[in-house]
């Protein structure tokens, strides 16, 4: 039998624990989730659900890949989808493509300090609106402009600092409650 | 739950991402097979985020208004130079518009006219960006069976705004006349020329197709056109603006950056028929 570690409480009953356990795997889905939602409130400017979709699925695949499985990454462009007049099926693809590529990059990236991550990040975003503008105009048959596709990136990489901070923070809070 | 062999566990892990993508280009294909379903998807997920999209409006809504008050205070002087200005010459106007109203009266009793009647409009307040990186339209909060249909005709207090596109139970999608998407029958109120006024998703839509011989020029006021039964005539929809060596583009007199609330109007028009109206009859009692 373990000898109780001084200072620090008894571990809780089994179902509470596996509930926080669940909360806790879940998070940064449904965090996603309401932020895509908020992301619509009209505040005086388009294209803001790709900017907050992309950083969220982008941060946590790197940092914590248990937590952004694939299914949930596919709900998320679905949601993605639904919510802006685009065609059904490219939000969904762009964000899965950006997570696989992600994912291969994880190894590589997680080790590396926030300016080279965001700068990474950066090409992701670049990456996205031109995968986004070419399957939007092989779905409608017609060529859209390429201003929105740019003024998209640029809104995704100037996102990212403040949205890594704000999960950086919520990343440290569950790795102390792990521990 | 099932419990899974390791390796199976993992050989699953990495086959999901490659289905996903599959099942994302199926997805593609089922949006472009069968856009009804993807419309009554989109509206079932706005009937139930509307009621909180209203509440979040609320302080955000605040927060703005703020900043645009913020805004005013800080251009008052500039501002109150050119209302004294615009001032000046709206006085001007108002005794020509006061002349022409007296005129129009008089002739119209000579003339037996019969006035067109007023139309009915419900006012519903924007919640929701509706659009996205590629589309431009907004979502609207409405009370349940509110009767509004695809078509109606929106407009702000200064202008054309767009048209109804998709219905809900308590919601409602607006596509504005800047949507790449928006082809809308104009007529050149200088020199009566019909035109079409093209949306590209930037603030300023196109205008296109206008008679060969009437050249539009710069500062025609611009309104909707009857053409195809789907507008009333004459709904102000903006000014001619043709930069240099540029194409003419419209000015919208609609503030489209800063809508609050819209008010809808039914005209009583159903020129421009919606896809799948062709394809199935309306019930009866479904709007």
């Amino acid at each position: 039998m373990k000898p109780p570690i001084r200072g620090r409480t008894e571990p809780q009953g089994g179902f509470l624990r596996r509930l926080d356990a669940l909360f806790r795997a879940a998070f940064p889905t449904l965090v996603t989730i309401l932020l895509l939602v908020l992301a619509v409130v009209p505040m005086g400017g388009p294209g803001l659900l790709m900017a907050v979709a992309l950083p969220s699925i982008f941060f946590w695949t790197i940092f914590r890949p248990a937590a952004m499985p694939a299914p949930a990454v596919f709900g998320l462009g679905l949601l993605h989808d639904l919510l802006a007049l685009a065609p059904l099926g490219v939000g969904i693809l762009v964000l899965l493509v950006a997570h696989g590529v992600a994912l291969r990059l994880r190894d590589f990236l997680v080790r590396q300090s926030f300016l080279v991550v965001w700068m990474m990040f950066c090409a992701f975003a670049a990456g996205s609106a031109l995968l986004s503008w070419l399957l939007t105009a092989l779905l409608s048959l017609q060529l859209p402009p390429v201003v929105p596709g740019l003024h998209q990136a640029a809104v995704c990489a100037g996102v990212y600092p403040l949205l890594s901070w704000l999960l950086t923070r919520a990343h440290r809070a569950m790795q102390v409650a792990e521990a | 739950m099932i419990r899974l062999s390791i390796p199976l566990r993992q050989a699953l892990a990495r086959l999901s991402l490659p289905l996903l993508i599959a099942v994302a280009f199926g997805t593609m294909l089922l949006g472009k097979a069968d856009a009804l379903l993807v419309e009554r998807a989109r509206m079932a997920l706005a009937d139930l985020l509307t009621p909180l999209w209203t509440v979040v409006q609320e302080p955000v809504g605040a927060v703005r208004r703020t900043a645009l008050e913020a805004e005013a205070l800080w251009n008052m002087r500039a501002e109150n130079d050119r209302l004294r200005e615009e001032n000046e010459r709206l006085r001007r106007w108002q005794d020509t518009a006061l002349a022409l109203e007296a005129e129009n009266a008089l002739l119209r009793r000579q003339l037996a006219w019969i006035p067109d009647p007023a139309p009915r409009f419900v006012t519903a307040r924007v919640v929701a960006d509706g659009g996205g990186t590629y589309a431009r339209a907004v979502l609207l909060a409405l009370a349940p069976n509110t009767p509004i249909r695809k078509g109606q005709v929106a407009l702000d207090e200064r202008g054309f705004v767009g048209r109804v596109t998709e219905v809900g139970t308590r919601s409602a999608r607006v596509l504005l006349a800047t949507d790449i998407n928006s082809r809308i029958p104009v007529t050149l109120e200088g020199s009566r020329a019909r035109a079409i006024m093209v949306g590209n998703n930037t603030a300023r839509p196109r205008l296109q197709h206008w008679p060969e011989g009437t050249v539009p020029r710069d500062g025609d006021r611009v309104v909707t056109s009857a053409e195809a039964n789907a507008f009333p005539a004459g709904l102000p929809i903006g000014i001619v603006r043709w930069p240099e060596g540029g194409t003419p583009e419209i000015e919208l007199f609609a503030r489209l950056d800063r809508l609050d609330a819209v008010r809808l109007f039914d005209f009583g028009l159903s020129g421009i028929l919606p896809p799948e109206a062709v394809a199935r009859p309306e019930l009866r009692g479904r709007r």
